[in-house]
């Protein structure tokens, strides 16, 4: 836990937009080195980590993908000084308001602030609701002609809220979808440090999971994994939030069950959950899982998939909150996981 | 001409960061103790914490003048334990809910680090997302074992930032008055009895400043606050012609607003020492809003009150901003006029 905590607040204090996420994979970049035998990048830049296995060639694989991209917010338009915003990947209008964030120009971060301008001076249907993004504008506190010499339509912004420790173990910050779910890929590789499984582990940290899962899909027909692992946060249970689709926070990962999984892996991973005491809850995911489980599934001749889940509360604000033991169950069960894989797995793998 | 330099950002840092919200003012209130006190002849906490501080001047027939700022900020209160470091809670003085969701804020006098979520936009409908979310359906999340007690207050967790030419920071409204107002008491003319009121509550109906105007029974008074810009472009291009008050343009002087029609001698005392000192200014538009000379002003017999606000854009929120030449321009402003202030600025005209 100790050594988690730093490697995660690191993370979550970096920007990464989808197709900009070099600030956060030089950090995973660095953690992973140490605990693998290969590391490189994909052409859309995934990190690709390799920790090789002890089984006789030719030796399977594994895929454990995590997107290391995150949500956040690009220049539109400058009007007086003003940042015109649009959304990359889902962003909720709700917590623009207020939130601070980082220009990132040509030459260098500008700090600002999203906000929404007074009632008047907005259209009648957008004065009692939450406006808009077209409505909302990020001010830097510079002058108009500061932003024009400083700013240009298609500069990024992300969200600058800090990470913040709560009690209970539990850690709040933009960015932890998914990067909860690297983390947890760390411990993993710290598991397997001493006990190399028979299988070759790919730890693939994702590139445009929020936009189009384009690294998962292009890092998969690259490495042609004989199975892949989506790990990605999912919904804990919280204020605003109790449904089916919720799940406790700090009472384990979910195991992922509909069509993006192969249900013979499911059985393996629930399997060994109980084997190990490690608490956990099944995700129904009736249509699709909205992970980049998505896009492996169908690679090339199809790839058999899992999906493990991370429970956050407030998903997609900059104060998404993960307790940090799910995050450690998590990477000790995916670790547990390829650990169990006998050389024969592959031609085990029944649907029914 | 006094100067912004890094002792004052760091003053006006302090002072933002601290919380004070509204009826509990105890963190402002030490800071400003620690500052006033080498420069005050008496310095007085009353009864609902407000700071009073006289500073003597010399010379006969010296007039009285007020000034006053404001220590409280608005923020939030817990009002219900629902367990598992989860709380209700209700805004003390006026807040948007809309600036709430996805914000870092401290609690309690410890400052316990705490969120406000939302709902994941993904469990909502297109419809249902964009409506403005009550405060009843808002939560504080302190995490499993997070103890806050009911009547603790809250404030948002933002960290002064300078950026360029502006600063941007929580709780402007009005500790940039207050750091004026330790500004010129430690730069105090010698021709007036300065009488500086720290005051409460302003933000819950003008509290503090009725109670301290009794005490000190000045001749005239200056209330220093900060008032919102809302000098953004109109969403369809049309001419903004509510922006309240414009950034850069210098100290806003109030003439009317929902409460005061400010003394009109005092505005025009204040527009004449700007231009002949070559300080610009504004005059706010009149309108709704109100500062403490709504208190002021009404009080004994009545006092001769005047209203000059920094001008801030995105007021009551996390993250509002004003410009330091503004706040400079303020400054100056009100320590020139002191030195011209005589009795007779009042006195009863034709």
């Amino acid at each position: 836990m100790a050594e988690l905590l730093p490697f995660l607040k690191s993370l979550l204090s970096v920007s990464g937009l989808s197709a900009y996420e070099i600030p956060a994979a030089r950090l995973i970049e660095e953690e992973w080195r140490p605990l693998v035998d290969k590391i490189d990048f994909s052409r859309l830049g995934s990190l690709h980590a390799l920790k090789r296995g002890t089984g006789d060639f030719p030796r399977p694989s594994v895929l454990l993908a995590a997107h290391m991209d995150s949500i956040g917010l690009i220049a539109k338009k400058i009007v007086d000084g003003f940042i015109h915003i649009a959304g990359v990947g889902g962003v909720d209008v709700r917590v623009l308001p207020g939130t601070p964030v980082l220009v990132h120009t040509q030459t260098g971060e500008l700090p600002g602030v999203v906000q929404m301008p007074a009632a008047r001076l907005l259209p009648e249907s957008e004065q009692n609701r939450f406006p808009g993004m077209t409505y909302l504008v990020v001010d830097t506190g510079l002058t108009p002609a500061q932003v024009a010499k400083r700013v240009q339509v298609g500069d990024l912004i992300s969200f600058d809220t800090s990470p913040l420790e709560m009690s209970g173990e539990m850690l709040s910050g933009h960015s932890l979808d998914d990067r909860a779910s690297v983390a947890a890929l760390t411990v993993t590789l710290e598991e397997l440090r001493d006990k190399p499984p028979a299988w070759d582990v790919w730890a693939v940290a994702t590139t445009q999971e929020e936009v189009s899962f384009g690294g998962a899909a292009t890092s998969a027909f690259h490495l042609q994994p004989d199975l892949a692992v989506a790990v990605d946060v999912t919904y804990g249970q919280g204020p605003g939030a109790s449904g089916w689709e919720t799940f406790p926070i700090g009472r384990g990962p979910t195991l992922g069950m509909g069509p993006n999984v192969h249900p013979f892996l499911h059985k393996r991973f629930k399997e060994l959950a109980q084997k190990l005491e490690i608490p956990y809850a099944i995700e129904p995911m009736p249509h699709s899982s909205g992970t980049d489980a998505m896009a492996m599934q169908v690679v090339a001749e199809g790839i058999p998939t899992m999906v493990i889940g991370i429970p956050i509360r407030y998903m997609h604000t900059p104060v998404e909150a993960v307790a940090l033991k799910d995050i450690q169950r998590a990477g000790r069960l995916l670790a547990a996981f390829v650990t169990s894989l006998e050389p024969d797995f592959v031609e085990k793998i029944v649907l029914e | 001409m006094l100067a912004i330099g890094a002792a004052q950002f760091k003053l006006l840092e302090r002072l933002c960061n601290a919380v004070g919200v509204s009826g509990e003012e105890g963190e402002v209130r030490k800071i400003v103790l620690d500052e006033v006190r080498p420069f005050a002849d008496e310095v007085k906490v009353d009864s609902l914490g407000s700071v009073l501080v006289t500073r003597r001047g010399t010379g006969r027939n010296r007039p009285r003048v007020l000034l006053d700022a404001h220590m409280d900020e608005v923020g939030l209160m817990i009002v219900a334990d629902e367990g598992d470091g989860i709380y209700r809670f209700q805004t003390v003085g006026s807040i948007d809910s809309r600036q709430l969701s996805g914000k870092q804020v401290l609690v309690g006098r410890d400052h316990t680090p705490g969120i406000i979520g939302a709902t994941p936009i993904h469990m909502l409908g297109a419809e249902a997302y964009r409506r403005k979310v009550g405060i009843d359906s808002l939560r504080i999340d302190l995490g499993p074992g997070g103890s806050a007690s009911v009547g603790d207050r809250a404030a948002f967790a933002t960290r002064l930032r300078r950026a360029g030419p502006s600063i941007l920071a929580k709780a402007i409204d009005d500790r940039i008055g207050v750091a004026i107002l330790i500004e010129l008491l430690k730069h105090a003319p010698r021709n007036v009895d300065l009488c500086l009121a720290f005051s409460v509550q302003e933000e819950v109906g003008l509290r503090g400043a009725g109670v301290a105007a009794h005490y000190f029974s000045p001749d005239m008074a200056f209330a220093i606050d900060s008032t919102p810009a809302r000098d953004l472009p109109v969403h369809d291009g049309r001419e903004n012609i509510f922006y309240n008050t414009k950034l850069g343009l210098g100290p806003a002087i109030h003439v009317s607003d929902k409460y005061t029609l400010h003394d009109p001698g005092l505005v025009r005392f204040l527009q004449e020492t700007a231009e002949r000192s070559g300080i610009p200014y504004q005059l706010r538009q009149p309108g709704g809003g109100g500062t403490n000379s709504g208190a002021i002003q009404p009080a004994l017999a009545g006092i001769p009150a005047v209203s000059v606000s920094v001008p801030h854009r995105y007021t009551h929120s996390a993250i509002s901003i004003s410009r330091v030449d503004d706040w400079k321009h303020t400054l100056n402003l009100l320590h020139t006029s002191l030195g011209g202030v005589t009795k007779d600025l009042v006195a009863l005209r034709a």
